[in-house]
């Protein structure tokens, strides 16, 4: 395969959401074929460099995909199974954008709050960030305030994003704020929240930086920070 | 038994619209007790007046079952039986009205216009009209203009109700009542047309003198136009 | 005399027998593989008492258990799970009665939501023609209150067709905290109707003052026991698989004390569970015999809900979609499987997409309160007046619902075929046919007043506008008009002096009220 070869599956496998060669991908008669993790590894094997592999093949897979969700060609599930391959894709490369030290668009820490286990929300936008080329790290679930401000204070994400779906949980993010205050930490990082029972209002009341409710809306918000 | 005690008790079965005395009637339990039929036959066999009959038998009964119609404690199938038992009444009472000085309040003449089957419409209006104290002849189902007009000439009624269900049949109307103005009987009797397609406008723009959107209307529209 | 729901005498079988089996079987393999994830270590520690192979997993955090349940464990609990479930009520006459194997449907309301719905009906005028004004219903969304949770258990305490009563909002005044909510939130709604209470526990600790309170209403510990007033719902499943650790403590309480309880799982197909309807079943089942195992594990014999609230995704949001088709069959599927098991189903139905009342809202419940009513679960709660799938609660559309719960009841009514009626009638006949009108009116009279005849739609109006929600308004205002039963004072005062955290202003009795 020549190089030019190997960008033009890696991005059609990312349209196509295939992770790795047992998928089927849209299509499904690709199983068994190279996915995107394959291809990934031939690539840098072939020392294609990552700038490359990044803009032409997973960034350029993941414009077609939002062309075809914009269409309604493609709905969430297809865009989650390109993301995720993406973020397959980015985990790879990871260790050698950092050594060339290349940058992520950010780091994102993300949590569902203390006494809250619910996370298929959180779930879906770490997948979709991931996708998006940000650096993730999902804290977790039912997640103690001091281990947020912890994780703050030692790693210095970029953004935090909290998630919360009880309304006698939601009162934890006003908590978290309050830490970053006491902390000094408060204008280190943009705080973002979402889940069903906050609200723009709930975000203003308690200077979070936005409210996005759901993963595209997060992924627009960082954009125009 | 009493004078006064069989009007009370035509009254009564009026109220329950029992016809004859296998009626249940609408409190049950009555089967085998005379209905209105066997009450009016030996009304008569006493030589009871029969305007007190009519009045204080029939007409009393029917004012008392509107009300009850009024007050939603009686509804359309209870008129209908206490209807159909005081034109049973009126029916057996028929041949004494005129020794008696009492005129029927009218005469009407029915029919399913021509190509038309349909009659449920028109038999309610029968029960009704009857009920009111209206001789009323059912003519029957598709009715050839003609036939029509020869029983309005024959009958001499005061009424003509026409009646249609459909859109394809409702034109004979029109044609009828051409019929009759040819025949100059127009202006001898009122016709009043019924039926699902019909309506006001239709009614007006074939030149009928009215329309009823069901049997009560009907009634009321021949009401108000029965000159008293 | 227990209340009557309606018997469902053909229920409707979405599955075959052969297909029940297969789900069976396959709910047995994967509670061994891959098993159970549990963060309750009581419960961890039970399921291994009893013979389960639990390991535990590694998390600093969230301690947690793998948990392989063996065929044995969940059959002898299907074994000794009671087959019938008696729901206790104030007035015994409200009582329920509910046999895993006979299809007799009680209808319930439910479930919690945050958001109340007000309505109220200005009057709009014709652009181009002022002199044409018409009245328009207006919703306006706001946050539940107690003092709302008293209401809707008013009006559902008048509702015809509901045979019983979960709470239907999430308290959220500005005094109510976590410890202070359940106590008022069982207080309020036991307060406002004489029918069975069923609701959920926000915190374990509450447990014992909710049920001494029930104790004191009933008149007793021994009269509780004899007629539970009250029930819980405890979804101790997050899909897929998982126990989660206060609900499952609470479940374990509950148990113990044997007071009746759910035992609820919500997957939603296509995200946590498969998407398929062979895989959310064989997952769903799963989850609901492992809750079912511990429940037995835990008291032999306490009764418990075969808990079924199984959703589908929508695919533009990956929110639940409960209007949709498949969420119906799926529900219908978890009847068949409890009733296979002859354990009372807590089935689902009526919940839509959609914000508002209106055709949508409409056509959504209708269709689903429907199929799954005529598959014939024993506790039907059916959604009275919830909108936008659980987040809103609107008086005026439990009030729609009841009209069309009193069509589905009427509907499946017993038909009256038998020798004497047909005699009768055919007597009838040729009395009729003989006459010159051929009319069978005489005769509707009595069926008429023996309620055997249907009543037309009950918000009809005069058919020229649409005049549903204005007379539904006025419906709804009637039935909040009508007086209900307090606790009576002696009781109440008892209840205030030992179940802290009562709001003052619940109580009727109180001086200034």
């Amino acid at each position: 395969m020549t190089e030019d070869d190997i960008i033009a599956r890696l991005k059609e496998n990312v349209i196509q959401g295939r992770k790795n060669q047992d998928e089927e991908g849209i299509d499904e008669k690709l199983s068994g074929t190279p996915g995107v993790v394959e291809l990934t590894r031939l690539a840098l094997e072939k020392n294609i460099l990552p700038e490359e592999i990044i803009n032409k093949a997973l960034t350029a897979g993941m414009t077609v995909v939002g062309e075809k969700y914009s269409t309604k060609e493609y709905f969430i599930p297809d865009m989650l199974a390109s993301a995720e391959a993406v973020g397959e894709a980015m985990d790879i490369l990871k260790p050698i954008l950092e050594a060339a030290k290349v940058e992520t668009k950010g780091k994102f820490a993300i949590a569902t709050v203390q006494g809250d286990i619910h996370d298929i929300g959180k779930n879906i936008v770490a997948i979709l960030l991931r996708g998006a080329g940000y650096e993730v790290n999902d804290l977790g679930s039912d997640v103690a305030t001091e281990k947020i401000i912890d994780f703050v204070k030692k790693e210095s994400p970029d953004y935090l994003g909290l998630s919360a779906l009880l309304t006698t949980t939601m009162t934890e993010m006003g908590a978290v704020i309050e830490a970053l205050k006491d902390s000094g930490l408060r204008d280190k990082v943009k705080v973002l929240i979402g889940g069903a029972a906050v609200s723009d209002e709930y975000a203003q009341e308690i200077g979070a930086d936005a409210y996005c409710m759901d993963g595209f809306q997060a992924i627009k918000e960082l954009d125009s920070f | 038994m009493a004078k006064r005690d069989i009007i009370s008790l035509i009254r009564e079965n009026v109220i329950q619209g029992r016809v004859a005395q296998d009626d249940e009637g609408l409190d049950g339990g009555m089967v085998g007790e005379p209905g209105v039929t066997e009450l009016i036959e030996k009304a008569l066999a006493k030589r009871l007046d029969v305007r007190d009959i009519i009045n204080k038998g029939l007409t009393e009964a029917m004012n008392l079952v509107g009300q009850k119609f009024e007050q939603k404690e009686y509804y359309i199938p209870d008129m209908l039986a206490s209807a159909e038992a005081v034109g049973v009444a009126m029916k057996l009472l028929e041949p004494y009205l005129a020794q008696s000085g009492i005129k029927p309040k009218g005469k009407v003449l029915l029919a399913t216009v021509k190509g038309d089957l349909h009659d449920i419409g028109k038999n309610i209006v029968t029960i009704l009209l009857r009920g009111a104290g209206y001789t009323v002849k059912d003519l029957g189902n598709d009715m050839e203009p003609h036939s029509i007009v020869n029983a309005v000439r024959a009958e001499k009624p005061q009424f003509l109700g026409l009646s249609a269900l459909l859109t394809s049949t409702m034109v004979n109307m029109r044609d009828t009542i051409q019929a009759l103005e040819e025949s100059g009987l127009r202006d001898k009797v009122k016709v009043i047309i019924g039926g699902a397609p019909v309506s006001e406008e239709y009614a007006k723009s074939i030149g009928a003198d009215g329309y009823g959107s069901d049997g009560f209307q009907a009634l009321a529209v021949i009401e108000s136009l029965t000159s008293t | 005399m227990p209340r009557e729901g309606i018997l469902v005498p053909n229920p409707y079988v979405r599955i075959t027998d052969e297909q029940v089996q297969q789900i069976h079987r396959a709910s047995l393999q994967v509670l061994l593989d891959p098993g159970l994830i549990c963060f309750s270590k009581k419960a961890a520690e039970i399921f291994h008492s009893h013979g389960a192979e639990v390991t535990t997993a590694s998390s600093a955090d969230h301690p947690h258990w793998h948990i392989k349940i063996p065929e044995k464990l969940v059959i002898e609990a299907l074994d000794s799970a009671p087959k019938t479930v008696k729901l206790g009520a104030r007035n015994p006459d409200n009582a329920l009665i509910m046999r895993g194997d006979e299809p007799r449907v009680y209808f319930i309301s439910g479930s919690e939501t945050n958001i109340w719905l007000d309505v109220d009906f200005p009057a709009y005028v014709k652009k181009s023609d002022s002199s044409i004004e018409i009245q328009v219903p207006e919703f306006h969304p706001r946050r539940a209150t107690v003092a709302d949770l008293c209401q809707s258990a008013h009006v559902c305490e008048h509702l015809e067709t509901l045979d019983g009563y979960i709470r239907t909002v999430n308290i959220q005044d500005e005094d109510i905290t976590e410890d202070n909510k359940d106590v008022n939130k069982f207080f309020a709604s036991l307060n406002n109707t004489t029918k069975h209470f069923m609701s959920g526990l926000t915190k374990l600790e509450q447990l014992d003052n909710v049920v001494r309170m029930a104790e004191l209403i009933a008149g007793g510990k021994e009269a509780l026991k004899e007629n539970p007033i009250i029930s819980f719902i405890t979804c101790l499943v997050k899909s897929p698989l998982q126990f989660v650790e206060d609900t499952t403590d609470t479940f374990i309480e509950v148990c113990r004390r044997g007071l009746p309880t759910v035992v609820s799982s919500s997957p939603q197909a296509g995200t946590t569970a498969p998407i398929k309807e062979a895989g959310i079943m064989a997952q769903i089942n799963a989850e609901v015999l492992a809750g079912i195992t511990l429940g037995q594990m835990v008291n032999k014999g306490t009764p418990l809900l075969y808990g079924s609230v199984p959703v589908m995704a929508r695919m533009d949001t990956l929110g639940d979609s409960y209007g949709s088709v498949e969420t119906s069959q799926y529900n219908i599927d978890c009847v068949q499987m409890a009733r296979f098991y002859k354990i009372p189903n807590y089935s689902t139905s009526g919940v839509c997409d959609t914000k508002i009342p209106g055709q949508q809202a409409s056509i959504e419940r209708l269709f689903s309160d429907i199929v799954v009513t005529l598959s014939g679960p024993q506790y039907l709660h059916c959604a009275y007046g919830l909108l936008d799938c659980n987040a809103v609660f609107c008086l005026l559309q439990a009030v729609l619902d009841d009209a069309h719960f009193q069509m589905i009841k009427f509907f499946l009514k017993t038909p009256r075929i038998n020798q004497q009626e047909l005699a009768e009638t055919m007597k009838q006949i040729k009395e009729v046919v003989a006459t010159p009108q051929k009319l069978y009116i005489r005769y509707i009279r009595q069926v008429m007043r023996s309620g055997e005849i249907s009543a037309p739609y009950p918000f009809e109006g005069d058919g020229e506008s649409d005049s549903v929600f204005a007379l539904a308004y006025q419906r709804m205002n009637e039935l909040l008009a009508k007086p209900v039963e307090h606790i009576d004072p002696d009781t109440t005062a008892k209840i205030f002096r030992e179940i802290p955290g009562l709001l003052p202003r619940l109580n009727v009795y109180k001086e200034g009220k």
